[in-house]
């Protein structure tokens, strides 16, 4: 059973040319003012499952925002059908409905019924938004004295807990402090855990990836793809470097081009034979071109597990070993001698940004793989291996002890 | 209707919104809620100084109270016109005032121009109970029609409510409703008795005969809503009498029509508001 079905949706809006918002206007042009129609959306069919967490995507102004006002019922759809089935909330824009002359509280209880909680619920509640919030002290103040922060931060926490079934998100994850970022990042999971349906809007793909399972891609109101978050957002983002992009080889190279590693090789520490096993290392060998001459550039790989979960990275910067400048052709060898990933196949994505590492020049995904063997041990679940020695010891020495 | 369903769900979120606007409204204010009443009372001083000391209007003896007092007489028909105007100004305000609100979350729309009504008809309320406290003073045997009294403001209510309501949204598409109402408002005024007795008309309107077929001014002048709620509280608080029995049926229906018409056009339109605004 899936929380929401969007059954060919449809959403016009008018665009006029000269609106009639005065009477004078209406008067002296006799008619209806002149508009165009504008399809936000065109016939988006889409079913997000029960307990899932789904992200929109697309590029700005492709209806990303239209849709989730659909599903929260501020707009209407034109044509199609919207079933949402279980409790809704949206966080389109925390804070909207604060006075600024009330109370923390007083706005707490207001806005918490705008949302469609009871005031048994809320007095319930309260305690818990406060302190989520982090205003306990000025919660008898009005509202205008708090900080943007704060403001922002208690918005979000009364939002977050209207215990909704399904949850629209749309871009709000980036407020607050890194501290309430985190808060943030762990309701959503408790969120998910719960089997409850979360639906974001994001443009941040490294924080989408980690959060989501299902995607869709919106493209000028039409929907281009959906189905697991992985390989829809992973093209998502290829497609915004579409323009600088390039396939060589069979490899998908996006960046200003004035490098390019061609490719890479992955050998063992040492010339044995013995493969990788946990804690053991490798090393990877790029092989790279320069259309010029580039200065100080930053060389970087990072490695992902197969389903996208990105795991670690590192760069000739952060390693301390510069590379001054790329020219011609040539290999660059990374020496990785301590990898400690637990048994399972891994892909390297290769990268090289300017000195300042805002510029990509080049980027490949899933360049080289690589795989752990588990070495005839057994390694229980996830992605890193946590190095950890067991005992048994007396009851009486861990008093002494703690 | 659905309108009503819809508000009977919301009962927190119009019980909060009237607290906002009640709380709001004089805040950082020295006088704080007093304020509500020197906007009546401002208005009794400047119309009763023109009204009864200069132009020398002479309203009948309250019958069968038996008062004479012109600004008892004046409040107990400017009271609930001012209500009325408030509603309905607040009412046109409320959709474009929380055009935020209405783009961001969804709620039912109707609570923001309900809850306007209920916070001026809690200040009215407290101005109703000042007078009350004035008309007893004086020796008006008031008591026994109180409860009729409340049904009155209530009828008068939702007879507010019902154009708030359609104004409200004449006011997202048109900007101009405010500054039109007002005008109007002004001339509705005088179109009331409110700073003059109503017999004042019927006597001009008898002299004169009927103005075509048999329809006479009065005839036309009785059109007003305004006309008849003015004359039933006057009957109940400052006459001590049971008014007509004609006047409570129109209003009751002028009441029951606004607020169907009002509801409809809102249910109509409340789906686009986030959009039109
Ligand atoms: N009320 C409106 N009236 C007219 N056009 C609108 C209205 N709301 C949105 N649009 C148009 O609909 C299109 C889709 O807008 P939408 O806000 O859904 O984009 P988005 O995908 O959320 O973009 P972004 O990534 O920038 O948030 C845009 O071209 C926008 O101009
Ligand atoms: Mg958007």
């Amino acid at each position: 059973m899936s929380a929401i079905s969007v059954e060919g949706v449809s959403k016009r809006f008018r665009v006029y040319h000269e609106r009639n918002q005065t009477l004078k206007a209406a008067v002296m042009r006799r008619r209806r003012a002149s508009y165009e129609d504008f399809w936000a959306l065109r016939d988006v069919d889409l079913e997000i499952p029960h307990g899932s967490s789904f992200a929109l995507v697309g590029d700005n102004g492709s209806g990303k925002s239209t849709l989730l006002k659909c599903l929260a019922q501020i707009l209407y759809p034109d044509d199609g059908r919207i079933e949402t089935r279980g409790r809704v909330a949206a966080l389109l824009e925390v804070g909207s409905g604060f006075h600024p002359e009330l109370s923390g509280r007083d706005n707490v209880y207001l806005n918490a019924s705008i949302l469609g909680m009871k005031r048994p619920e809320i007095a319930r509640k309260f305690d818990e938004i406060v302190d989520f919030a982090g205003v306990e002290q000025f919660i008898d103040q009005p509202v205008k004295n708090y900080s943007s922060g704060m403001y922002v931060r208690l918005g979000f926490a009364v939002a977050i807990n209207v215990d909704p079934e399904i949850l629209l998100v749309d871009e709000v994850l980036a407020v607050g402090d890194a501290a309430f970022q985190e808060k943030c990042a762990q309701k959503f999971a408790t969120f998910k855990r719960e089997g409850r349906t979360v639906v974001v809007v994001s443009h941040s793909m490294p924080s989408l990836r980690t959060m989501v399972d299902h995607a869709a891609w919106l493209q000028k109101g039409v929907l281009r793809e959906v189905g697991p978050a992985q390989g829809v957002l992973e093209r998502y983002s290829d497609s915004t470097h579409e323009s600088s992009g390039a396939t060589i080889g069979g490899l998908v190279h996006i960046g200003s081009g004035e490098v390019r590693i061609q490719r890479a090789e992955v050998l063992p520490l040492t010339a044995t034979d013995e493969p990788l096993t946990v804690g053991g290392g490798l090393r990877l060998r790029l092989h790279w071109s320069a259309a010029g001459r580039v200065e100080r550039p930053v060389v970087g790989i990072a490695v992902e597990a197969l389903d996208g979960t990105y795991l670690a990275a590192t760069n000739t910067r952060d390693a301390g070993d510069p590379v001054d400048v790329l020219e011609g052709e040539g290999v660059l060898e990374c020496t990785l001698p301590d990898v400690r990933l637990h048994p399972g196949t891994y892909s390297v994505i290769a990268s090289v940004t300017d000195e300042s590492t805002t510029e990509l020049l080049d980027q490949v995904r899933d360049i080289a793989r690589f795989s752990v063997d588990s070495g005839g041990r057994s390694w229980s679940g996830g992605y890193l291996a946590l190095p950890a020695s067991w005992d048994q010891v007396a009851e009486s020495t861990s008093a002494v002890d703690g | 209707m659905s309108i009503l369903s819809e508000l009977r769900d919301s009962r927190e979120l119009v019980a909060n919104l009237t607290r906002r606007e009640v709380k709001g409204k004089y805040k950082r204010t020295v006088l704080g809620q007093l304020w509500s009443l020197a906007n009546p009372l401002a208005a009794m001083l400047v119309y009763t100084l023109v009204f009864s000391f200069i132009i020398k209007i002479e309203p009948d003896v309250g019958d069968p109270s038996g008062l004479d007092i012109f600004a008892v007489w004046l409040l107990c028909a400017l009271l609930p016109w001012s209500f009325f105007t408030n509603v309905v100004t607040g009412g046109m305000a409320s959709l474009v005032g929380n055009e935020n609100l209405i783009k961001k979350v969804y709620f039912p729309r109707s609570a923001l121009v309900v809850a306007n009504g209920f916070s001026a008809f809690f200040t009215w309320s407290t101005e109703m109970a000042v007078l009350l406290v004035v008309l007893l003073v004086v020796g008006s045997a008031v008591l026994p029609w109180l409860p009729l009294v409340v049904v009155v403001m209530a009828v008068l209510y939702v007879f507010a409510l019902g154009i708030s309501l359609l104004l409200s949204i004449a006011n997202v598409y048109f900007r101009d409703t405010q500054h039109f109402v007002a005008i109007l408002f002004q001339i509705w005024f005088y179109a009331t008795p409110i700073v003059y007795p109503g017999t004042l008309v019927s006597e001009r309107s008898d002299r004169m005969g009927p103005l075509f077929g048999s329809v006479t001014l009065e005839d036309l002048y009785r059109l007003n809503p305004m006309e008849r709620f003015a004359e039933v509280f006057r009957n109940l608080l400052y006459d001590n009498r049971m008014p007509e029995l004609v006047d409570l049926l129109v209003i009751i229906a002028w009441a029951v029509g606004a607020l169907v018409v009002g509801a409809l056009v809102f249910t109509r339109h409340s789906k686009r508001l986030a959009e039109a605004l």
